[in-house]
């Protein structure tokens, strides 16, 4: 081989990221708002889930119709085939685990489909637990599935996956963020990003920013949180942000009743987070204190706070430095965290124009601030259920009414654990000036079951009895005075997690969601009145939130559940 | 927090709950099923984080000697923390520690500044401390509760039942209410005077399984005139399902408000109460309910 072949050869492996077209996702498209591509967990940065398509609008939403339905199989795959079928596809299979974990949903059987699915240039990148798959935009065809042989971890659920050019990224219930080919499924490489023995397990959708791959995790015993910055391209820490003080000398430690507690005070993040490109910073809710049931050992006193638990948190992702934080639980004793979608809005407030961030948290209370410099502007109930906390102080942060603790007589306590709303995503609409969220209204009875708070580790010492609901509602929030505009109650959803799956606007005046029934809807928005179901398709249970962009010029809407996915069009 | 048992527990409340308040369990002329218990924890399937093999239990009882001379001063008899020293149970090192490697180095080396002594122990020593370490469960989660609920007046709960109450424009304590106190556990006795019925037994909680509660009705008219009426079996804004009196299952396409709905839920009471209550009539009533054995 000459000198020049040889050149020529490494030609392709030189290319800037930037440059990366064809099948892999040019990075400028994570800037724009989501149009023939769905390419990062919320559509775009902004976490709106606001689309500026109007091809299916309310005018022609009634004659939207199926496209296609894949259902998915979990696990390796392979065999002998069915009767009336070809031999399944095997899965490229990676993983640490000797003698994987028998897990169903995740080894075998009908996989958990609760996250964004991305697609781009005509692929659809879909994820549950332990399992990646890439499917044909246009019939649901599956070009390859990637399983992970699994050592353990809570698989509550997968958020999906992130991309940067040919690179895909998602995190396993084990803790690790594992890299795929995205022409070929095959892995380029896994990192182990939290300690499996302290018991973290993970499944955020990472978020590329630049040059950085984003990613939190989870816990449920008492351990600190935090967020951390990998190379894309070779799977190396950049940095890690821990969100509790974690050595002497810490931002916040005065606000824990010790360094121990504060070590062990929880605050994961295992929500992907909002971010602004002008300020270069990534924004996103914490979770809650840990113990999460008592304060006695780590906030004894009004003083202790317990940061940066239950905050929204702005980090500036070249530098993993925190610019500010606001908390909005401070010293959560329910296990209500603050982890649900930071959305950025630019509009007007108090007569003029801001940028800010908004957040309907799980304790019942919604948001706004300004989020170049964190200020406070609004804090407003949108639970007319939510009966907890005692008053909002100067800041806007909520305090507690200590008697709505767990308590040993038991107490009458609304939000139920789920919280008024959790993970799920909410939508922005720009041209109604409402910001859409799932309700729900449940009480339980909040019991402690010990008087020893050193037993209470994790979420242990408490015992929540469901004994009613006002129901699950889509609200309407007016961010300039946190009034609802409107409440559209789901019939038939008495106490349910119905309809809580997460929420979609598009510029065509539709708001896409799940009316607990096993209904996917479309309502035609009406401003400030009711909005008006258009369309609906019983397709069972669904499992995450809807997605809508253009493939061939065509705009689709899709949907997950219950193993399958759903790709709706105009006929 | 997002852990998958905690949803569990919720998604299966939930399932009774809508079942409770949106759908009666079966045709009336079926008896009722009693709710069955709900599953025993993570026991149905592998455990999500590996289980340490038990260690013999006279290595336990050396270990659990030596922690006690050695290391309780500090942390407490059950090693969860005391008066200086933190709760080990919960540990970074402890968690990641296998057969006392991790440990060892602590231990024989003290952590200067933060006031952990140097400690004389020998390696096998420290095995067995390790090993009684690891014994120790991690939190109560799940635990059954042996607290006594019960702190309420049972003479105001009998004033708040018969007056302000108002519970027995529905209920006797002669009649359905007859008996309640030695039937079910007192929480399950409170959980009932919130929810008025149907729901589960507590995660944890002993005793009988809740009542089912009385069925949603539902009566559904049609342009024509006909009215149907039936147990409630689904509704949503597209569909109004019912089971007539026979077992005859019927449901209607909804288009707006066409056909007429009119959903009768016997326990919109304790619904509408939901938002009123004072939790020290709840602990009164329940205090009240119990005496009737």
């Amino acid at each position: 081989m000459t000198s020049t072949t040889r050149l020529l050869l490494l030609i392709p492996f030189c290319l800037p990221p930037g440059s990366l077209v064809g099948q892999g996702l040019d990075p400028a498209l994570l800037t724009k708002p989501a149009t023939d591509a769905w390419p990062t967990y919320a559509g775009d940065y902004s976490q709106r889930r606001y689309s500026t398509l109007t091809q299916i609008d309310t005018s022609n939403v009634r004659h939207l119709s199926l496209a296609w339905v894949s259902r998915l199989t979990a696990g390796a795959g392979g065999g002998e085939g069915g009767f009336f079928g070809p031999p399944g596809t095997p899965a490229v299979t990676g993983g640490v685990a000797e003698n994987p974990l028998n897990i169903p949903g995740a080894t075998s059987g009908s996989p958990r489909l609760s996250g964004s699915i991305l697609q781009v240039n005509g692929i659809l990148y879909v994820t549950a637990p332990d399992n990646a798959w890439a499917l044909d935009a246009l019939d649901g065809h599956v070009l390859w599935h990637y399983w992970w042989k699994s050592r353990g971890g809570t698989h509550i659920g997968n958020r999906g996956m992130a991309m940067y050019g040919d690179w895909l990224f998602f995190e396993t219930p084990d803790d690790y963020l594992v890299s795929l080919d995205a022409k070929t499924g095959q892995e380029r490489w896994h990192r182990e990003i939290s300690d499996f023995n302290q018991q973290y397990f993970s499944t955020m959708a990472p978020v590329v920013v630049g040059d950085h791959v984003l990613v939190g995790t989870g816990d449920d015993l008492d351990a600190p949180g935090f967020l951390q910055s990998f190379d894309p391209k070779t799977g190396d820490l950049q940095w890690r942000f821990y969100t509790v003080p974690m050595k002497r000398g810490d931002p916040g430690l005065d606000t824990w009743a010790s360094l121990d507690a504060a070590q062990h005070g929880g605050a994961q993040v295992w929500i992907p987070g909002s971010y602004d490109a002008e300020t270069h910073l990534y924004i996103f809710g914490t979770g809650n204190p840990t113990p999460a049931y008592t304060a006695r050992l780590r906030a004894p006193r009004d003083a202790h706070t317990n940061l940066y638990t239950c905050s929204v948190v702005a980090v500036n992702v070249e530098t993993g430095k925190m610019a500010w934080y606001f908390q909005t639980s401070p010293n959560d004793t329910h296990d209500w965290d603050s982890t649900q979608p930071a959305v950025l809005v630019d509009g007007m407030f108090g007569g003029k124009p801001r940028k800010m961030v908004m957040q309907a948290s799980r304790n019942g209370y919604f948001f706004v601030l300004d989020r170049t410099t964190g200020e406070h502007l609004l804090t407003m109930k949108f639970s007319d259920a939510a009966n907890w906390a005692g008053r909002i102080n100067a800041k806007g942060q909520l305090e507690r009414n200590p008697d709505k603790d767990n308590t040993i007589a038991g107490s009458l306590v609304s939000p139920d654990n789920g919280g008024a709303t959790n993970w799920i995503p909410a939508s922005y609409d720009p041209q109604t000036g409402l910001f859409y969220v799932v309700l729900r209204e449940l009480y339980a009875m909040y019991y402690l079951t010990t008087t020893d708070p050193r037993v209470m580790v994790g979420l242990g010492g408490s015992e929540q009895d469901v004994v009613g609901s006002l129901g699950t509602s889509v609200v309407a929030i007016d961010y300039q005075t946190g009034k609802l505009a409107w409440k559209y109650r789901f019939e038939g959803t008495g106490g349910g997690y119905g309809g809580a799956t997460g929420l979609l606007t598009t510029a065509g005046g539709l708001l896409f969601a799940d009316d607990g029934s096993g209904n996917f809807v479309a309502f035609g928005l009406r401003g400030m009145r009711l909005p008006v179901p258009l369309w609906h398709a019983h397709i069972g249970s669904i499992g995450n939130a809807p997605e809508t962009y253009t493939v061939g010029g065509r705009q689709y809407v899709l949907v997950a559940g219950d193993g399958a996915v759903w790709a709706f069009y105009l006929q | 927090m997002h852990s998958r048992r905690r949803f569990r527990f919720l998604g299966s409340m939930i399932f009774a709950w809508a079942t409770a308040i949106t759908a009666p369990q079966a045709p009336a002329q079926v008896p009722a099923r009693p709710t069955p218990a709900p599953p025993a924890g993570r026991s149905e399937r592998a455990p999500d984080y590996p289980e340490r093999s038990p260690a013999p239990p006279e290595q336990l009882a050396r270990g659990q000697q030596l922690f006690k001379g050695n290391c309780s001063f500090c942390h407490g008899s059950d090693a969860r923390g005391g008066e200086t020293g933190p709760n080990l149970v919960r540990d970074q090192v402890v968690l990641a520690d296998q057969h006392g490697e991790l440990i060892a180095p602590v231990v024989q080396n003290g952590i200067p500044g933060r006031g952990m002594p140097k400690l004389t122990l020998s390696a096998t020593e420290i095995t067995d401390i390790a090993a009684w370490l690891h014994s120790q469960p991690l939190s109560d989660r799940g635990a059954p509760s042996t607290l006594d609920i019960l702190v309420g007046n049972a003479k105001q709960g009998e004033a708040y039942f018969n007056g302000a109450g108002h519970c027995t424009q529905c209920h006797s304590v002669k009649g359905d209410l007859a008996g309640i106190g030695g039937r079910y556990e007192p929480k399950m006795v409170q959980n009932l005077v919130v929810s008025g019925g149907g729901g589960r037994r507590g995660r944890r909680s002993a005793g009988a399984a809740p009542p089912q509660p009385l069925a949603t009705m539902v009566t559904v008219t049609l342009p024509s005139g006909q009215a149907i009426t039936g147990e409630l079996d689904h509704i949503s804004a597209f569909v109004v399902a019912l089971r007539e009196p026979d077992g005859t299952y019927k449901s209607f396409a909804r288009h707006d408000s066409i056909p007429q709905v009119v959903v009768t839920n016997p326990r919109q009471w304790h619904i509408d109460m939901l938002p009123k209550w004072r939790d020290s009539d709840i602990h009164n009533l329940t205090a009240y309910l119990v005496t009737l054995k």
